[in-house]
């Protein structure tokens, strides 16, 4: 299943939907794309929603965490929602986990933001 | 299954990452893991086809990368060749180390080792290979360690 990637704004932060696999090649591309998008438009509130995204792979956590730096040195922030038990563990193993600002709740999420 | 070998050679494409993973999550079903282990069996595979493939041959039409799924009496084990420059495991950075933490690439020859029983890394000059072990439970060499 390729990547895909629905942009939404609730109460000022830009909740990006993602599903699928992001892996090297067409995955990454897309998320880098859309959050190079986002900031560029000058949106400094970013949650990635990775709750439909079943698989990553070292290319795709090292996309997140190159959106994660974009984002803050653009003086933004940038989270995620809804990790599944794969992303996760990969996460934790990765010790990214601490790294990233992690929510469940897409509600809690949004007001989390300064 | 004891026996059982596939052996492919690869073009030094993302198309070949996609392969091989597909052939090593077949074969590792055959072998009989559990959905979790095929899970870190497939995504090792897909993180040293990758090196090889990106790393390794540089997406270099004239370099190919081999690819050897053996079942042996107690593991399985999974040989991947590039051609390219070679890979020194001296020389590979920690990518759990504060100022590698935020770095975009090189976790993959970690996340091969978090998810394998062994890896073995052999320069070829030129090339490299990677040697992956999952170690099947309840095989012959489990129940040979288990009587002693």
């Amino acid at each position: 299943m390729s990547m895909k990637a629905n942009t939404r704004q609730v109460d000022g932060v830009m909740i990006v939907d993602l599903s699928g696999r992001i892996t090297l090649g067409e995955g990454s591309v897309i998320l880098r794309d859309t959050v190079r998008d986002l900031v560029g438009k000058g949106n400094k509130k970013i949650l990635l929603n990775l709750g439909e995204v079943n698989y990553i792979d070292s290319s795709g956590i090292g996309e997140l965490v190159s959106a994660f730096t974009t984002v803050r040195n653009q003086g933004g922030e940038l989270k995620l929602l809804k990790l599944t038990k794969k992303v996760h563990d990969l996460l934790q193993i990765t010790k990214l986990y601490t790294v990233f600002d992690v929510k469940d709740d897409e509600t809690t999420a949004i007001k989390s933001f300064k | 299954m004891a026996g059982k070998r596939v052996s492919l050679t690869l073009e030094s494409t993302l198309d070949s990452v996609n392969s091989a993973e597909e052939s090593a999550t077949r074969f590792a079903a055959g072998v009989g893991f559990d959905d979790d282990e095929i899970a870190r069996i497939s995504m090792a595979v897909r993180e040293a086809t990758i090196n090889a493939v990106l790393h390794g041959n540089a997406y270099d039409p004239a370099k190919k990368v081999g690819f050897h799924l053996e079942r042996t009496r107690d593991s399985m084990v999974i040989t991947i060749t590039d051609q390219g420059q070679g890979l020194d495991p001296n020389k590979i950075p920690d990518p759990l180390a504060p100022e590698n933490l935020l770095k975009q690439s090189g976790r993959g020859i970690f996340l091969i080792r978090a998810f394998m029983d062994e890896v073995q890394i052999r320069l070829l000059h030129p090339g490299t290979e990677l040697k992956l072990i999952k170690h099947v439970p309840g095989a012959a060499g489990d129940n040979k360690e288990a009587s002693q």
